[in-house]
């Protein structure tokens, strides 16, 4: 039977080494093409009229004027009188036009009046009884949330919770799928329990979202010797991808469209166009080469994806460009929710985790949102905790790179790491005790914490909270662990060899700057025992077979698997063609340096080339897949460990913090490409420095709009805040068999917790909420001198 | 677009070199759009002075982009970021934040860097333009692209090509870098990969062999 298994280290001969990045070069020299640069012939330029209100219903448009300017081709209503809006910054009409300045122009001739209403931008604490249960939803609640872009697996778990108030007719139920619902909340709503005449109650803003126990939480604490309680938090910050939300669309005929457009979900966006736009989805073709950043925030075409087709229509199909400037980028194409929690957490005087108390909230938009995964990692046997999700117009929420985690453990590792501190404890002492609650993954973490504390050289660094202080500057180390999935998406792939002994790959997977085609190739090329640039991969188009959106870091267990499978079945295909040549049977025959020979004897051998010419006339190709059963084993797996470590210097005169050093230890199974993972990590530490000391998504109470919406006030961390970094990968026993496992997400969880962690070590006092800015490391140092 | 004339500068196709100055544009801008269009300058007074205005309007206008000549009509408000991608398709400079605070659109204007998204088309005419793409000389990349490659400083890479014009041109004037050279010199560029590491060490070799 054929083995597909993954081969062991010493007969791989690309996968696990250290291969520099395909497609670097046309990135460096700019002839890498995104969506934005894509230029087609006769390309019109659309704008888009925001309202610039936080909450208000659209009274009245006029746009004759703007219609009858020269230049402009279409004009489309997005959201026309009578709509509600929740954010400010939502689309109202979009017009498209021969340049730039035209289309803004035109947009500046387009007359709306509002009416305005009562609107909430704050996520601050829930006032006490605020907190409303959640009724059943009507109709226009479920339409709500469409509006809202919820997440379709919430909107699932709310109507299979809660009910609906009245059974929808099937006219009702076209109406929403044509708005965006999924199959899964359209049967969801069908199976859903109906409370007739419930719903009619005003809605609250706060809503009671979940409460759970687990083990007996008084005993718990009755039991704990130490308790330490406080306050931590993490706010809603933006996804700011350096390319901007967007696309390009044209009708080549009637009803056939063509789009190019900037996702992290090539295969995917058909399927989402296709009801809106009344075309099937076999008449949509989507095509992109590069992408400039998507961070979890570009799965979808988007209201502006679908009205920038629309445009087209209405300009007799030409191409149009639609995409956001900078400043609807940060207000409207993605924020990660906030998370807040008042914790009590109690130990034994040994440092054993005994209980955990959680009250928490946050906010996610207009959807509200749910409970981060606390407490997180460790299983603290006696828990008590609830949740009130915050409905605000904020704006829509997006999964951020490890939807839910860098909350979580912002929230759950300060809060240990407190009680460490009130133990008198070395964090990693207390960690270390108790690892037996992070079942499974306890004897990975050990490994990996032992490695960090090394490359740290925590032992040396770590004091007291704020015993390490000279001339007015505080050094201090933290500590933090996160886990994640991480197995493979459903992916296609197409491998063909040619006669002349030319390879083609292709699939419809995207390349997010994690590495993916150098990967692809990697396994490939190591398979057929032939160059990396023997062949020809092609992903980023519809016309190549499906493979799943990049996100989760479900990507590389994906088409590695199926590139696998593929490239196993067309060697041995060939192998078949080859063997009598080599007066051998096809299973004595391996490919090795660019020839194809028979096992372990140079002296039997043909070229590539010569091998491949006996396919005879037609090429062979063969489609690879994952998952595949029938094809095993099992090339992808899920769950991952990690364990992140922080040095900070706080300087207690200005609150400035500036991070020293920072150590990510990171398992991902069978490491593809050494150096793109490591890659990987460095980028997730600095994104994450970045998010620990700048990053927040600021709203103006009296106006309800975004007060940062720019890159000078919305900071991302500069070359000049970056430390020295030490990233150090698990491989070998223990890891390698394990298969391949996605890496995106598990390394940017960690920063925010272990940061903090460092400062708390530092200055003696908890900042409770991130970003840790002057302002807010100087109030602590106040309450705690005035304490 | 592209013209390819060694020698096209004849002189009447030429607007007025002293150009329009950011304040006097700003000045402008406020004019309706009811404005004819009008080809060539009128003057106006402004503070007590005679100044050339362009527009509102397209107006002719000329470049030197990495050597060669282009010609394109655009209005004065056309930023050169603008023209040097929708004009002229060299989309290596590349538009982030549009308002000079990522750098990603660096450019070298007579050598020296510049945001392309904020100076004015108008205004680069009669500049020596050298983007990214002409760094790469007949298919081989600059030392500072290669170490790029090695270097492993890029991911999505839309922050890379204004990134490796600030390297370069900060190189040249600093080939061997002090720390501080680098906090001050190359702070002007902003990535969301977080690829600043690979960055760091694309500087650290440059600044061996330079040594």
């Amino acid at each position: 039977m054929t083995d597909y298994a993954w081969p062991d280290a010493e007969h791989r001969t690309l996968i696990g080494k250290r291969i520099t990045r395909v497609d670097s070069p046309v990135k460096v020299s700019g002839q890498a093409k995104y969506t934005y640069d894509v230029h087609r012939p006769g390309m019109l330029y659309g704008k888009v009229l925001r309202c610039p209100y936080a909450h208000a219903k659209v009274v009245s448009i006029d746009t004759s004027a703007a219609e009858k300017m020269p230049g402009v081709k279409a004009v489309h209503i997005v959201q026309g009188p009578g709509a509600n809006i929740h954010w400010a910054g939502d689309d109202i009409v979009a017009v498209a036009a021969v340049d730039e300045p035209t289309a803004e122009d035109a947009i500046r001739a387009v007359k709306v009046t509002y009416q305005q209403l009562p609107y909430l931008v704050s996520d601050a604490e829930p006032p006490q009884g605020a907190a409303q249960e959640q009724g059943p939803l009507s109709m226009d609640d479920i339409d709500d949330m469409l509006d809202n872009q919820v997440p379709s697996q919430q909107m699932v778990s709310q109507i299979q919770q809660y009910g609906i108030t009245a059974k929808p007719t099937e006219e009702i139920l076209k109406m929403l799928k044509s708005d965006g619902a999924t199959d899964a909340v359209l049967d969801a709503i069908r199976a859903a329990t109906v409370h007739p005449g419930a719903g009619t109650q005003t809605k609250s803003n706060y809503q009671k979202a979940a409460a759970q126990t687990l083990g007996d939480p008084d005993k718990g604490f009755a039991d704990a010797e130490v308790v330490s309680e406080g306050v931590y938090g993490i706010p809603v910050i933006t996804h700011c991808c350096l390319e901007s939300h967007g696309s390009i669309s044209e009708w080549t005929d009637q009803d056939h469209l063509f789009t190019h457009i900037s996702t992290q979900n090539v295969s995917g966006i058909p399927g989402q166009m296709a009801e809106p736009l009344k075309i099937p989805a076999t008449n949509i073709r989507v095509h992109q080469d590069h992408i400039g950043g998507g961070f979890g925030s570009k799965f979808s075409p988007d209201r502006w994806g679908i009205y920038t087709a629309e445009l087209s229509r209405k300009a007799g199909g030409k191409p149009i460009r639609i995409m956001l400037e900078r400043d609807s980028e940060l207000k409207v194409a993605g924020a990660r929710p906030s998370a807040y929690a008042r914790v009590k957490v109690g130990a034994k005087k040994d440092g054993t985790i005994v209980a955990w108390q959680s009250d928490s909230w946050g906010t996610g938009g207009p959807g509200g949102g749910g409970m981060p995964p606390i407490p997180y990692v460790f299983t603290i046997p006696n828990q008590r905790k609830q949740h009130t999700a915050i409905r605000n117009n904020i704006g829509p929420a997006r999964a951020w790179r490890a939807p839910n985690h860098p909350q979580a453990a912002v929230i759950t590792m300060c809060a240990l790491d407190d009680l460490a501190a009130k133990l008198n404890m070395d964090p990693v002492e207390f960690f270390g005790k108790n690892l037996d609650i992070t079942k499974p993954r306890q004897d990975i973490y050990r490994e990996e914490l032992a490695i960090a504390s090394d490359l740290m050289g925590w032992k040396q660094k770590w004091h007291p909270g704020g015993q390490s202080q000279s001339g007015g500057m505080a050094r201090g180390v933290g500590v933090s662990f996160h886990t994640w999935g991480g197995r493979g998406h459903s992916s296609d792939c197409d491998l063909t060899i040619h006669p002349d002994g030319s390879v083609d790959l292709k699939l419809g997977s995207q390349d997010l700057g994690t590495g993916t085609r150098t990967c692809i190739l990697m396994v490939a090329a190591d398979t057929l025992g032939i160059p990396l640039d023997a062949i020809n991969l092609q992903i980023g188009d519809t016309n190549y077979p499906p493979s799943g959106g990049s996100g989760g870091s479900t990507t590389i267990g994906g088409v590695s698997s199926s590139t696998r499978r593929a490239a196993v079945d067309a060697r041995d295909a060939l192998f078949a063609k080859v063997a009598p040549a080599l007066n051998a049977q096809p299973d004595q025959l391996e490919c090795v340096n660019g020839t194809v020979r028979i096992k372990g004897d140079s002296s039997k051998s043909l070229s590539w080339k010569e091998a491949c010419s006996k396919l005879g006339a037609m090429p062979l190709t063969v489609r690879g897949k994952n998952p595949d059963r029938s094809k095993p084993p099992d090339l992808t797996n899920s769950g991952v460990g990690g364990v992140q470590m922080a040095e900070v210097e706080v300087d207690t005169e200005t609150g400035i913090v500036k991070v020293k050093k920072m150590v990510a230890v990171q398992d991902c199974g069978l490491v593809v490409n050494l150096k793109t993972a490591e890659s990987q990590c460095y980028g997730a530490l600095i994104m994450g420095i970045s998010y620990a000391l700048f990053e927040e998504k600021v709203m103006d109470p009296g106006t309800g709009r975004m007060l940062n919406a720019d890159m000078q006030f919305y900071r991302l961390a500069g070359l000049n805040d970056i430390p020295e970094l030490v990233v150090h990968m698990m491989t070998g026993k223990g890891y390698d068999e394990r298969g391949v496992i996605g890496l995106g997400e598990p390394p940017v969880i960690s920063p925010g917790a272990a940061i903090s962690n460092a400062v708390a070590n530092a200055i003696g006092v908890r900042v409770p909420f991130l970003p840790l800015t002057p302002d807010r490391v100087l109030a602590a140092l106040g309450q705690k001198a005035g304490a | 677009m592209r013209n390819d004339d060694p020698n096209p500068k004849d002189s009447k196709d030429q607007p007025d070199s002293s150009g329009v100055s950011r304040r006097d544009f700003l000045k402008i801008s406020g004019i309706s759009v009811a404005v004819p269009l009008v080809a060539s300058p009128r003057m106006v007074m402004a503070a007590g002075e005679e100044v050339p205005v362009h527009g509102p309007g397209k107006v002719p206008m000329g470049f030197t982009i990495n050597g060669k000549n282009y010609k394109a009509s655009l209005e004065p408000r056309v930023t050169l970021l603008d023209a040097l991608r929708d004009q002229f398709e060299l989309t290596g400079a590349k538009r982030v934040c549009d308002r000079a605070e990522c750098g990603a659109c660096t450019v070298l204007m007579d050598d020296k860097p510049v945001y392309a998204c904020s100076a004015l088309a108008i205004e680069a005419q009669h500049k020596a333009i050298t983007t990214v793409e002409a760094l790469t000389q007949d298919g081989k990349l600059h030392p500072v692209q290669q170490s790029f490659v090695e270097d492993d400083a890029s991911q999505c890479g839309f922050c890379t090509p204004g990134f490796v014009v600030a390297c370069k041109a900060f190189l040249d004037k600093h080939p061997r870098p002090s720390a501080e050279d680098v906090r001050r010199g190359l702070s002007g560029n902003l990535c969301r990969c977080g690829t600043y590491h690979g960055i760091q060490r694309v500087i650290a070799q440059m600044a061996e062999k330079g040594a």
